[in-house]
């Protein structure tokens, strides 16, 4: 079982090898904060967003773009929350 | 540990603009062609580029390919080869409409024609005025073209491996090559592929530097792959620097940020630029403004803890300026420096761009060689293009939007050059050359086994500061020969690194102890070509070089006019000499680089 998570896991992280470098940079903040908290539903909407182009997630983690989605909405929420924007806000 | 082996007519490595173009051309004429990515085609770096593609189309006012070149040779500081930037600026035209018909949705005037704007360094009339040379799909230029190309390639059957990672260059004892090793990132399984015809569109190494505004994908693969194949690297030492990456994050902030008024400032909040630059300031040119920057943090007026970025303060600025002009930046300096920058400046410094080195290459896209007084011997069955191949037409510096036409124009010819030579070629694969597959077993073995060893993440950040530090923007004597001392003991640690997961789907740790086997071998290209270069020549600039009436800025044409070739076996150079007769028209001839 816990093979078949880090597999998982192992497998979402490098789909979070991205084109654009704002985006490793996001990601990586993310796996460092959230490696060991990552449930089924966050796993879920993780793999969503990644299927995104590299401009429209930017789009969405920048919060020039919004989504309608509450599951990726929950995420991009923690994807924001990773990066300095909380100590300044 | 066990392989299986694929036959294929051509293998290719990497699926960015080079690698797909390339693979359009094989694919087309009919030939079993496999395009190995490391992730999905249009995830790769060419979706960073925004600028543009050049090309002297002339849809808006008159331009012809010959002023493109003379620019090109020019912005090169006459490193370029200028039979390679002639075949680039005349097949221009060419390859953008090609691509438009391939579905690329170019940006456009009233009269359906592609819409062209202007560009740094692209001049009408041998350097006379700004020309409307660029042509762009918005701001999403590089991502458009990965999925028209991506299309086309689906359309004539090119078979994707993606998420794979290669290994190593397969070379006979003849030196012929005859594919690639790579392993299958789902499964840990290594494959080889046997082909007649290997490219090489593996994009550049910008992770060498601590600070790049490269992806974390720009692991120089390819360039790593040929250095230990014995293929020596060309030029390594030119490397363009943006003056301002986000300190510590490397995230881009673009000129027009200086463009709408932002100062620079050291930590005395004096505005430096005004001492270097008394005309232009903070509007200088990006070497200019990046030497600056550099200097200031070297004579100790850096700002922060470890005194080491300046600001760039737009803190003057009405905000809804700002906010109108320039939104992304309110937003990268949030989310990267936590910095409000209506408020506060942001930290910056010069920041690693663009490789202008690479595996050498003639226009036609063959990777070749020293051999028997042959200064460019082609290698058989090896071609490269794009970032990771010197061709050379960036020479020493690359003007801006040359790098997409870069890889339409040698991704094609090195595709249409690989079909010339299988269609003229015997019809059976060369046998493998099982030493070389036994090269990687061992490596990958090694890796595997490691005990006691380094970690990857502290060795390749050892790397990535020492080069920062000791072959940066400004280089010094000292520094670099420091450095090329610094970085050969973290290429010993390179060597036993260590993996604690050894599971076989999607082992990051191993991905990336791997890449950090290429990254490693680009740096001690870099250092030891810069440390022995004692001339300054486009961004490679040294403290030492001396402005002379004779040495003009530095650039010692009498004794550098030359291309570097670092060989791996031994750290050792060599040379080769500038091609400075182009195809058809007369030789620009050298003069100092103004604007």
């Amino acid at each position: 079982m816990e093979e078949q998570r880090r597999a998982r896991i192992n497998r979402l992280k490098w789909h979070c090898r991205r084109a654009l470098l704002e985006l490793d940079l996001v990601f990586d903040r993310f796996w460092e904060r959230y490696e060991e908290d990552l449930d089924a539903q966050g796993e879920s909407a993780l793999e969503s967003l990644l299927e995104l182009e590299d401009h429209d997630l930017w789009a969405l983690v920048s919060g020039r773009d919004a989504t309608d989605d509450p599951q990726l909405a929950a995420m991009i929420e923690r994807l924001r929350e990773v990066s300095p924007i909380a100590n300044f806000e | 540990m066990t392989y299986t082996v694929r036959k294929f007519d051509a293998v290719i490595v990497g699926a960015g603009g080079a690698g797909l173009r390339a693979a359009i051309q094989l694919s087309e004429a009919g030939y079993k062609t496999a395009v190995l990515t490391k992730v999905f085609p249009t995830r790769s770096h060419t979706v960073a580029a925004q600028g543009g593609v050049a090309a002297s189309l002339g849809n808006s006012e008159e331009d012809h390919w010959h002023w493109h070149m003379y620019d090109t040779v020019k912005g090169s500081d006459w490193l370029g080869d200028q039979d390679a930037i002639e075949f680039m600026c005349r097949k221009a035209n060419e390859v953008v409409v090609e691509l438009e018909h391939y579905g690329m949705p170019f940006d456009r005037l009233d009269n359906g024609k592609i819409y062209q704007r202007p560009f740094g360094g692209h001049m009408s009339n041998f350097g006379e005025k700004p020309v409307r040379r660029s042509c762009a799909a918005a701001d999403r230029t590089g991502h458009a073209m990965l999925h028209a190309m991506y299309q086309r390639n689906v359309k004539v059957n090119t078979q994707f491996f993606v998420e794979w990672q290669a290994l190593d260059l397969v070379r006979d004892a003849e030196g012929d090559v005859l594919g690639v090793t790579a392993m299958d990132m789902e499964t840990g399984e290594i494959v080889v592929f046997h082909a007649k015809a290997t490219i090489f569109a593996t994009g550049g190494a910008g992770r060498i530097y601590y600070s790049s505004t490269n992806a974390f994908i720009n692991t120089g693969d390819g360039v790593g792959m040929a250095a230990r194949a014995g293929i020596p690297l060309e030029d390594m030492e030119f490397w363009q620097f943006h003056p301002t990456g986000v300190a510590g994050a490397g995230v881009l902030i673009t000129e027009g940020v200086r463009g709408e008024g932002g100062i620079l400032r050291n930590s005395d909040g004096e505005r430096f630029m005004e001492r270097y630059a008394p005309n232009a300031k903070d509007l200088a040119s990006r070497d200019v403004v990046s030497r600056a920057m550099t200097t200031e943090i070297n004579e100790g007026r850096g700002c922060g803890p470890n005194k080491d970025f300046v600001l760039l303060d737009i803190t003057h600025l009405p905000p809804e300026t700002i906010m109108k002009r320039l939104p992304g930046i309110h937003e990268i300096g949030i989310q990267f420096a936590g910095v409000d920058c209506l408020k506060e400046p942001l930290p910056v410094v010069p920041t690693c761009h663009y490789q202008m080195g690479g595996i050498p290459t003639n226009y036609l896209g063959q990777v070749v060689v020293p051999k028997g007084g042959n200064q460019s011997e082609p290698v058989h069955g090896f071609y490269a293009a794009g970032e990771c191949a010197c061709a050379s037409v960036h020479g020493a510096n690359r003007l801006g939007t040359n790098s997409l036409l870069d890889l339409l124009v040698f991704g094609k010819s090195a595709g249409e050059t690989a079909v010339n030579d299988l269609r003229a070629s015997v019809k059976a694969h060369k046998p493998l050359a099982q030493e070389a597959i036994a090269r990687t077993l061992a490596r990958v073995d090694r890796l595997n086994n490691q005990k006691d060893g380094a970690d990857v993440h502290e060795t390749r950040l050892a790397m990535q500061r020492t080069m920062q530090k000791h072959a940066g923007v400004f280089r010094f004597k000292d520094m670099l020969a420091e450095g090329v001392k610094r970085i050969d003991e973290i290429a010993g640690q390179v060597a036993q690194t260590q993996i604690k997961d050894k599971s076989m789907v999607f082992n990051t740790a191993r991905i990336e102890a791997l890449e950090l086997d290429n990254l490693i071998e680009v740096a001690k290209a870099t250092i030891v070509s810069a440390n022995a270069r004692t001339e300054s020549r486009g961004a490679h600039v040294r403290d030492d070089a001396i402005d002379t009436p004779e040495t003009p800025d530095g650039r010692d044409d009498r004794n550098w006019l030359k291309h570097t070739l670092w060989y791996r076996e031994g750290n050792r150079l060599d040379y080769k000499p500038v091609q400075m007769k182009p195809m058809s028209v007369d030789t620009i001839e050298l003069k100092k680089r103004a604007y």
